[in-house]
């Protein structure tokens, strides 16, 4: 069962996931795991028995934005770090540079095409 | 000829006089007349010289004293010398009388001389007498006529000086009025400005607000979206569980859409809200109190202004919390107005935790609190930053118009004068600010209830 980190500040995302998910959780497949801000990741993160291989990020929190979060966890984690991918509004070029340049893995835009994402994360998640 | 010397003096004096009367009064004919009777008696005086005195001539005197004295007394012409030839006649008539009794009755002259003498002498003292009166008489008419001319002048002076003035009173009214016209116009001119500038500062504020405003509907459109996205999936799990007959599923299944139809409702009703809160923002204010809830004007414009900042600087962060007291319910209020105040103060405190993160760097972390609560006299709302604070030296300054510390461009430098009068005037409230200098400022809003 793989553990995936979802880091957004709006918690309403908690449901979307566990109902888009609802069958991989049943299942077994796929575990959620939520936290609301980016400092409250990196507290869910230092605690050794995280499990944690895949973690989705919002990049607009307040305080510590996503992009912090992803400079993070790439410079903690050398070898390997867990995937982490990135999620922002609809258009934002700079933010998908900016997090191409900090090792994001994939990057995705609001709204969420879940389909879409269930895909890319059978694929990613070994 | 010494007896001679006293008829051509008086002929003398008074035939001047009457020649200078007869000038003023243009009188040509008795000037030469008076004239040819000085020539005559000067003549006269002559031949007395000449030939001595002798009784004819004597006479010849008497004749032109007589003529000089009666003539013009019977002249209407003369009828203001009348007093001066009065003061004469005593004297001419007597001197008459004396000649003519020494020569008709020398007995009776000889006996009576030295009374007919002391006449003379009186007469000639009442001539005197009364020439000098008269002369006194006259000189003080004489400056008393100089004196009312003088003042005619001097009136005649100031009739035309005030004529002159109340031309220049009514031209300078005249002016005054153009004056004061212009200036009432100018008066509206920057009334219609000072609308305008509240208008555009409005305008600006909102303009700070579009990216957030974009996002924050973005935001809630999003979960719309998904949820009902997500809504229609499970309508197909839950047509398979029902198939298999999987009741227990079913009605979890039914519970999340229940659930997922009021999360529908609840972002579409927050976009709503945004929508509103950003029409009635940029609105010119009704003024109109009515009863509306602080906590979400609060929450509302804290998510608007960091989210709008957010949009026009990638780089800005901050972290932000709202203390929300529950308790307060609805109070009245001129909501756009009050939101405009709340706006404004949190833009002004984002931009101080931002600048102070600009140069300090990952060291700091920039936060912004606002609060609510209720407190005896009314509700208090407080918004806090850990910025740079403000320097003594402009504290004062902060609510007036147009200060502004941010740089040309940035800032109207009306946001806080425009928040002091909607709290103080519009509301009779209080807005204090507390700061200490590298630390940070409160603002504090209380609104009496």
């Amino acid at each position: 069962m793989a553990k995936v980190l979802v880091v957004d500040d709006e918690r309403d995302i908690k449901d979307l996931f566990e109902q888009h998910f609802r069958k991989e959780i049943r299942q077994g497949e796929l575990a959620f795991v939520f936290s609301y801000s980016g400092e409250e990741a990196i507290t869910y993160l230092q605690s050794p028995e995280h499990e944690a291989v895949l973690i989705l990020s919002d990049i607009n929190m307040p305080g510590m934005s996503g992009l912090d979060l992803l400079k993070s966890i790439k410079e903690r984690y050398k070898t390997p770090p867990p995937l982490v991918m990135m999620i922002t509004a609809y258009g934002d070029e700079e933010n998908y540079q900016r997090a191409m340049q900090l090792g994001a893995d994939d990057f995705l835009t609001k709204p969420l095409d879940f389909k879409s994402l269930k895909e890319k994360l059978k694929t990613k998640i070994p | 000829m010494d007896n001679s010397i006293v008829p051509l003096a008086i002929s003398v004096v008074y035939a001047v006089r009457f020649r200078k009367y007869a000038k003023i009064n243009r009188l040509p004919q008795w000037e030469n007349l008076f004239r040819n009777a000085l020539f005559f008696a000067s003549l006269l005086f002559v031949v007395e010289a000449i030939i001595g005195n002798s009784n004819y001539t004597r006479w010849v005197w008497h004749l032109l004293l007589l003529a000089l004295v009666f003539v013009p007394f019977q002249r209407s012409e003369f009828r203001p010398m009348r007093s001066y030839i009065i003061a004469f006649m005593p004297y001419v008539l007597l001197s008459l009388v004396n000649n003519f009794c020494e020569l008709a009755v020398p007995e009776f002259f000889k006996t009576y001389e030295a009374y007919f003498f002391n006449g003379i002498v009186l007469t000639f003292i009442w001539l005197l007498a009364t020439l000098y009166s008269q002369n006194r008489q006259f000189k003080a008419a004489e400056k008393e006529r100089i004196k009312r001319e003088h003042e005619d002048e001097i009136n005649r002076a100031i009739a035309i000086r005030k004529t002159e003035l109340e031309g220049l009173v009514t031209e300078r009214t005249a002016e005054l009025t153009r004056q004061k016209e212009e200036l009432e116009q100018t008066l509206e001119e920057l009334k219609t400005t000072q609308s305008q500038l509240i208008q555009s500062e409005k305008m600006a504020s909102l303009g700070e607000l579009t990216a957030g405003i974009a996002h924050e509907i973005q935001n809630p459109l999003n979960f719309v979206n998904n949820f009902s996205e997500v809504s229609n999936e499970l309508l197909e799990e839950m047509q398979v569980e029902l198939d298999q007959g999987n009741h227990e599923e079913v009605k979890q299944i039914v519970a999340d859409l229940k659930n997922n139809l009021e999360k529908i409702n609840h972002h579409g009703k927050r976009a709503d809200n945004i929508v509103k809160g950003m029409l009635q923002h940029s609105r010119a204010s009704t003024g109109q109190k009515e009863a509306a809830d602080i906590n979400v004007l609060a929450d509302e414009y804290l998510r608007l202004a960091y989210h709008g900042l957010r949009a026009k600087d990638k780089s800005f962060n901050a972290k932000f919390e709202a203390d929300l007291d529950s308790t307060i319910g609805k109070i009245s209020m001129v909501p756009q107005d009050i939101g405009r105040v709340i706006l404004n103060l949190l833009t002004n405190a984002f931009y101080a935790v931002t600048e102070k993160k600009r140069a300090l760097g990952e060291a700091f972390e920039p936060t912004v609190l606002i609060s609510t609560k209720k407190v005896a006299n009314g509700v208090e709302i407080k918004v806090s930053d850990n910025g740079f604070g403000i320097p003594a030296k402009i504290i004062d300054k902060i609510f007036q118009p147009f200060f502004s510390t941010k740089p040309t461009g940035k800032g109207t430098g009306l946001g806080l004068s425009l928040c002091y009068e909607i709290v103080t005037k519009e509301h009779a409230g209080e807005l204090k600010v507390t700061t200490k200098e590298g630390e940070g400022s409160v603002f504090t809003v209380l609104l009496p209830v």
